[in-house]
């Protein structure tokens, strides 16, 4: 009789909780008053504290604030895992009230055109996909201006001609920057190698540290890593090696280690998109800002970097916020040997956006 | 001195009682760490648990993510009490959805009543296989099924990765990681006009009381109870050990497989390199809330499901953060274990002389 027991008990509370959801008027008169705010969502595929991709997004969010004032309401949902949850999480938001939504992972993709259409509505602005609708616009950032720099600077310092590169998941972006960082590094260093690991997951401390200890064990002297914990740091410093920091400034966890960091600077994007949403003005546009518009900065250079490499690495930043330089340009051969680009050219966005092969001259195949 | 003692009455009420206390309990606690936070705990505590129901949009959604963890719940709970201990649901789910998936696209682009029902069994298949590995191992070489199915969980999510980055993959897609979309005939039908909650929300119902007559009814279920209770016993008896192994993973094995097809083909729609946020993990979690009970996992994965529909109402209207839902999940646990445990037994002071 127990077990019936435990049966009626759950039931019963579940019984219980439907019957309270009617009781609630107090709710609904609260948000006639707050309705005239901007309220803006913000949806996290990691904790705000990762030190990383997160925190930077939660930085722009927090910068919304400041710049819009009482006009704003932020709301953040942190953790939303790219699979079924994302869906809901963004439909309760829309649900909630929430005018625009920033939707901040690749794999929030198929949720958020879902969600879009169920709230025309409402603005969704989604990071790093390609599918747009009336409502919903993307944007991204040219992360690889900044990966060229790094891999200048890792071509010049590494004693050991090795680079550890810690990898998440092979989608275009990810792959664009190895290939950038090692173009980059090779033009400076015909001997230099890039050893990859892939890690498979964008945030998970334990595995990201894992992944640094054995790339220096085989012979890596510099760490980058296209993942957003500051675990390779800290071992970097822990080892006495250098590393660059990803998506922040990651001085604090490696003072020593770190001779820059690209920093997604957020802000300035989502505080001009929240402004046209409040304006009128919003459209569904495409974006994808390099270092020229500030979407993309370097933190400033580590104490370990000489000051001819910092001058070389400051000409090449410089070069590309001009439109001077860009970092895929030819002669480039694909890995296979297969010819990419003739000397001279340039690639083209549409190339770099579905890139999925290896430059010529790295190692291992793509997972 | 302090003692344990098994109590010698227990009536059926005194587990009604228990799960109320423990849930008044956790509802106090969590008001004390609400007001530390200077949140008023009645208003907070209706906003975190009852407002995300407050909507037949809520409740679809509820039951959407309380799908799968009835359906594993159930499954585990027959295993569990076989004493097999299948903690690789997780892979089983992963195997399910990646197989009924890739029948899904392999007819991506053909319509057909016939087309949902070949999904589904190819996704329960593909758990089958899954569970049967740990079973056959089990059997034949007496290897312990919990190692080898929680790693076969990992083989299982980075196969999925692989097929999603490489053969599955959506052709149109920019060589992003994910498959097609699948189309309506292959996809769930819906409960209601809003939310995701999906036919394998009633495919879940009848598991439960599938498995309770199992239980109940079946000689077989009873014969995987005696094996799970003592296996000298059951040796005695004549029952055959390796049959209740193989039923006891095969039975697994086919449902997380089943709620995998169920959750890519009901939830999300496509193939994508993370389909599961651990399901087959927490669903043991479930199995043991429900003491086993394949009707009683009915409200605890409700329950559990509301926990996550909970911290992330915590998170949006309340500013608190993600672990909160992993507090509320632990407190509500401890609660509802330590009070069932006060059922069956009761603590003794006496002084020792």
């Amino acid at each position: 009789m127990n077990k019936s027991g435990v049966v009626l008990g759950l039931l019963a509370l579940v019984a219980i909780v439907v019957a309270v959801v009617s009781f609630e008027p107090a709710e609904k008169k609260e948000k006639v008053v707050v309705a005239d705010k901007t309220k803006v969502g913000f949806v996290y595929v990691g904790p705000v504290a990762d030190a990383g991709w997160t925190y930077e997004h939660d930085r722009g969010r927090l910068a919304v604030e400041k710049e819009h004032g009482a006009k704003v309401e932020t709301v953040f949902v942190e953790s939303v895992s790219e699979g079924p949850d994302a869906e809901r999480v963004i439909a309760q938001m829309a649900a909630d009230g929430a005018d625009m939504i920033f939707t901040t992972s690749f794999g929030y993709m198929n949720p958020t055109i879902k969600v879009a259409k169920q709230f025309p509505n409402v603005k969704f602005e989604h990071a790093t996909g390609y599918k747009r609708a009336d409502n919903v616009a993307t944007y991204s950032s040219r992360f690889y201006e900044g990966r060229h720099v790094l891999g200048l600077i890792a071509g010049k310092m590494t004693k050991s001609n090795t680079i550890g590169y810690i990898a998440s998941f092979p989608i275009p972006e990810v792959v664009r920057g190895i290939n950038a960082a090692y173009l980059a590094a090779k033009s400076v260093n015909p001997e230099v190698q890039f050893k990859v690991i892939w890690v498979s997951t964008w945030f998970d401390p334990g595995k990201e540290a894992d992944a640094a200890k054995a790339l220096i064990d085989q012979g890596a002297d510099i760490l980058m890593q296209h993942t957003d914990s500051a675990a390779p740091m800290k071992i970097a410093e822990e080892r006495g090696i250098y590393a660059f920091g990803q998506a922040s400034d990651q001085a604090a966890y490696g003072p020593n280690a770190q001779l820059t960091a690209i920093i997604d600077d957020w802000a300035p994007y989502y505080v001009r998109r929240v402004g046209e949403a409040m304006n009128g003005s919003w459209s569904s546009t495409d974006t994808w800002g390099g270092f020229d518009t500030g979407m993309v900065a370097l933190a400033p250079y580590g104490k370990a970097v000489p000051d001819d490499v910092k001058a070389m690495a400051e000409e090449a930043h410089k070069a590309i916020t001009e439109g001077r330089l860009h970092a895929f340009t030819g002669p480039v051969n694909k890995q296979d040997g297969s010819p990419w680009l003739k000397a001279g050219e340039t690639a083209d966005d549409g190339t770099l956006l579905g890139m999925d092969f290896y430059v010529e001259g790295i190692e291992g195949s793509l997972p | 001195m302090i003692m344990i003692e098994a109590r010698a009455v227990i009536r059926w009420y005194h587990e009604w009682i228990a799960v109320f206390i423990a849930l008044l309990l956790t509802a106090v606690t969590v008001s004390v760490l609400l007001s530390s936070l200077g949140l008023d705990p009645i208003s907070s505590l209706q906003r975190i648990f009852i407002r995300p129901l407050n909507s037949v949009y809520g409740v679809s959604e509820l039951l959407a993510k309380a799908t799968p963890l009835i359906t594993i719940g159930v499954a585990l709970a027959l295993g569990f009490r076989a004493g097999i201990w299948n903690i690789g649901a997780e892979g089983q789910l992963v195997m399910g959805g990646l197989c009924g998936g890739a029948v899904a696209l392999a007819f991506w682009n053909i319509d057909g009543f016939w087309v949902m029902p070949l999904i589904l069994l190819g996704g329960t298949l593909g758990g089958l296989a899954w569970g049967a590995i740990p079973a056959f191992l089990k059997v034949r070489f007496n290897a312990n099924e919990i190692l080898v199915s929680l790693m076969l969980t990992y083989v299982a999510i980075l196969l999925l990765s692989v097929m999603v980055h490489g053969p599955l993959r959506d052709p149109t897609g920019f060589n992003f990681p994910e498959s097609r979309l699948f189309h309506d005939d292959a996809t769930l039908p819906k409960l209601f006009p809003a939310g995701r909650g999906h036919l394998g929300f009633v495919f879940a119902l009848i598991f439960a009381v599938l498995g309770t007559w199992v239980v109940k009814r079946w000689h077989l279920g009873f014969e995987m109870r005696v094996t799970g209770l003592s296996t000298t016993a059951a040796k005695f008896a004549g029952y055959n050990r390796d049959r209740t192994v193989w039923m006891a993973l095969l039975i697994g094995g086919g449902m997380s497989g089943f709620a995998g097809v169920v959750e890519v083909t009901g939830n999300i729609g496509q193939l994508v390199p993370n389909i599961s946020p651990s399901y087959g993990f927490t669903a043991i979690i479930v199995a043991f809330l429900a003491r086993l009970h394949p009707l009683a996992v009915i409200p605890a994965g409700l329950l559990v499901a509301l926990s996550y529909l909970a911290g992330e109402a915590a998170q949006l209207s309340l500013g608190i953060p993600a672990a909160s839902t992993q507090v509320f999940q632990g407190l509500l646990l401890f609660f509802l274990l330590g009070a069932s445990l006060l059922v069956n037994y009761r603590i003794r002071f006496w002084r020792v002389a």
